[in-house]
């Protein structure tokens, strides 16, 4: 098995056994963050460009962090130092960054396909650490595996999706994930952030559409809180309270899901608007651990593409684990 | 002179469908008769229209020539050499230059610079409001003067019901077609294509298929409130062609046109292309259904191309970021072949009166193959084939999302005024 992609723009196109498989090579990366000395030199003099046109935080820190420990030096472009105030195209700034020789361009942005139109004009990797309300590959891979690692399996759970899905990232790229092993789906939120074309949004994947949160609940292995964009309760202009009453993920609540369900939060979360402070930090809730796992599914992602790209060679941890993986830069 | 001899002549006017021969004496058609047996005096130019269909001249009654103010997407000097390359003798620009055709000397200048450098005939469309900005009305008598033949807000509709009330009022009294770009602004907010599964997958803002339709029922309410001649531009959506068929039924003066690429594409060929982005956006599966069989029942007046250029400059960018609109001149005939002939959904002679006494009625003007009619004629192929490669049109931008199609049927010659202005 190996990656037989250039880039990773979206989850929706790959297939169960290459979403498998970035998943299982995750798996060394995990452990190096459990080690005292974290530094690899995997890809030492190889070079990562972070370029984030919408603000971030958690993301671009862990794509950083990633990089770092893989022995990567990063160069960083933030929106509000970049050029596109002063009227240069996307393109011309993706370009000039590209003329400083990364190995690997990591972008976030506000547009949906915006990192898919970058990537067509350029000839190195391109990793999406988010686009728009389109997906955010990375999130759905880390929400993966910390699912895996609590519940020993991603087949075939009951997956209940909470909040405005209409325009979350992390979302699409969950259902294009999870969808692809079986998983069935309840989304669950108010009728505007939830509209009932979602449930065609991945053909051959069980998705629906519900109104009340009891009863998207209601058997649930692994619940996935999405954050209110208190941005967004401006349109359509909803009441903060209604959501509390109607949405909030609550301890009572909680009780109709499955007894060893799970709840994850891509973060950051408003406490006390969609999940109470009891859940967040109750025993059921992953939160912590999905921040952890994001650094070593970046290591994964950055490793594979960019020796994939380059050069062959496995890294030793990688051989440590599985036969298989040594063949990753084939 | 000019013989144009052997072709097959179709005219929907008078429905005929013949081998005849066409002489043309410089603006009007001086005689049809019989293949050779139309004489012609020496020294008469001879176009040998063999194996090709004689027809009117091509209208487009929807049209962007960007001048003045936008002369880096395109001029009415390359706009109208592509119109004349797509088989079109006489195109209806919009309003929406800078400065917006809201007067009388914007008329003027842009008749002007088509009487210079204009291939085919330009026959503008005045704002129905002052900048388009629908607060006042426009001074669309004086407009009228000049040349306008339709008034239109295009690129948004007549802002208000009580104004757009008004213009249709004032508009029966000066026999000119209101011609509206249906859109409800609050509902197309920040959309940037068709809301739908297809919008919902990519995570890109949608409008709803209502966004055009409640606003053609406004419209059509007004028609038959004031009795004006409402024509819905670019229509889009079944529920809009059903408000239509409703007032047509109702003998309204309401008449609707639809572009190739709505007849020819859909959302889902939407993938963060920006060649695919055009205001009404591409709709969805069954509403092309839904014009298709308008197309074939009379239910739609008229193709026209919304022929919308814009620099790569501009529209290279994100897909959020792109204006809307795409080129059309070069593909509509073929597109209306291939999509509406070639499959068997409608006559060859339905598609002609598509493109030229359909919208010649909308305009409140004849238009056929007969003596002392204007001579422009479009002479066409149903056979010959090539592929559209748009690096090679006459036009300043190069959005078309049909680059590189392979088509059956071309116009072969574009005659206006008893000129050959396109000759493949």
């Amino acid at each position: 098995m190996s990656i037989n992609f250039r880039d990773l723009l979206a989850l929706e196109p790959l297939t169960a056994d290459e979403l498998g498989f970035l998943l299982d090579q995750s798996k060394p990366f995990q452990e190096i963050q459990k080690h005292p000395l974290k530094k690899l030199a995997t890809l030492r003099g190889k070079t990562v460009a972070l370029a984030f046109f919408e603000t971030s935080t958690r993301t671009r820190i862990s794509f950083g962090t990633a990089a770092s420990r893989l022995g990567a030096d990063s160069m960083n472009l933030q929106a509000e130092a970049s050029s596109l105030k002063k009227g240069e195209t996307l393109l011309d700034t993706v370009f000039n960054l590209n003329a400083m020789k990364p190995d690997c361009l990591v972008m976030r942005h506000a547009a949906s396909g915006a990192t898919d139109y970058v990537a067509r004009h350029l000839d190195i990797p391109v990793v999406n650490a988010g686009d728009g309300t389109h997906e955010h590959p990375s999130q759905g891979l880390l929400d993966a595996l910390t699912i895996r690692d609590r519940l020993g399996t991603i087949k075939n759970l009951n997956v209940t999706i909470l909040g405005d899905i209409l325009h979350s990232r992390v979302a699409r790229s969950n259902i294009h994930l999870l969808g692809k092993f079986g998983c069935k789906f309840a989304l669950c939120g108010p009728a505007m952030w939830v509209p009932r074309e979602l449930e065609k949004i991945a053909p051959g994947t069980p998705i629906r559409c519900v109104y009340r949160i009891e009863e998207a609940l209601e058997g649930a292995d692994v619940i996935i809180m999405l954050r209110v964009q208190t941005e967004r309760l401006d349109d359509p202009p909803l009441s903060a309270n209604d959501y509390v009453l109607l949405y909030q993920l609550n301890a009572e609540r909680l009780r109709r899901a499955s007894s060893n369900a799970i709840v994850l939060h891509p973060g950051p979360m408003n406490r006390g608007i969609e999940i109470t402070p009891e859940v967040a930090d109750g025993p059921q809730s992953c939160v912590l651990e999905q921040v952890t796992n994001g650094v070593a599914v970046r290591m994964a992602i950055l490793y594979l593409l960019i020796s994939g790209a380059t050069e062959s060679g496995t890294h030793p941890a990688l051989e440590v684990k599985s036969k298989e993986s040594a063949n990753a830069s084939d | 002179m000019l013989l144009i001899k052997n072709g097959r002549v179709m005219d929907p006017a008078s429905k005929t469908d013949a081998a005849l021969d066409v002489l043309l004496d410089g603006e009007k058609i001086k005689e049809v008769g019989p293949a050779g047996k139309v004489l012609a005096p020496q020294g008469t130019e001879v176009f040998d229209a063999s194996g090709l269909i004689v027809a009117p001249g091509f209208i487009d009654l929807h049209v962007h020539l960007r001048e003045p103010g936008q002369e880096s997407s395109e001029t009415i000097e390359t706009g109208t050499r592509a119109a004349a390359r797509g088989g079109f003798t006489a195109v209806c620009c919009m309003p929406n230059t800078k400065p917006v055709n809201d007067n009388a000397s914007v008329t003027r200048f842009i008749l002007d610079r088509a009487k210079v450098g204009g291939s085919v005939r330009v026959w503008p469309i005045g704002a129905a409001s002052v900048g388009s900005k629908g607060e006042a009305i426009a001074e669309i008598a004086a407009m009228k003067e000049a040349g306008i033949v339709a008034v239109s807000d295009d690129g948004k509709p007549i802002a208000t019901a009580r104004l757009a009330r008004q213009v249709m009022d004032y508009c029966r009294s000066l026999e000119l077609p209101v011609i509206e770009h249906s859109e409800d602004a609050s509902l197309a907010a920040g959309a940037v294509m068709r809301e739908g599964v297809t919008s919902t997958r990519l995570g890109l803002r949608g409008m709803p298929g209502a966004a055009e339709s409640v606003c053609v029922a406004r419209d059509v309410q007004l028609a038959e409130l004031t009795g004006a001649r409402l024509h819905v531009a670019h229509l889009s959506a079944k529920a809009s062609l059903e408000q239509v068929r409703w007032a047509k039924s109702r003998g309204l003066r309401v008449s609707c046109e639809v572009t190739p690429h709505h007849f020819t594409l859909i959302d889902e060929d939407v993938q963060y292309d920006s060649k695919f982005k055009m205001n009404p956006p591409l709709a969805a599966r069954e509403d092309r259904e839904a014009l298709l069989a308008g197309l074939a029942d009379g239910t739609v007046d008229a193709i026209a191309t919304d022929h919308a250029p814009h620099e790569p400059a501009l529209k290279d960018v994100e897909f959020d970021r792109a204006p809307f609109g795409i080129l059309g001149f070069e593909t509509a005939l073929v597109l209306a072949l291939e999509q509406l002939v070639q499959s068997g959904r409608i006559s060859l002679m339905r598609m002609v009166e598509l493109f030229t006494t359909g919208p010649a009625r909308v305009l409140g003007i004849e238009r056929k193959v007969a003596a002392g009619q204007p001579a422009d004629l479009t002479v066409f192929s149903t056979e010959h084939v090539w592929t559209y490669n748009v690096k090679e049109s006459p036009s300043k931008s190069r959005n078309s999302p049909f680059d590189g199609r392979a088509f059956k049927g071309a116009a072969v010659a574009t005659i206006v005024g008893g000129r050959i202005v396109y000759k493949q």
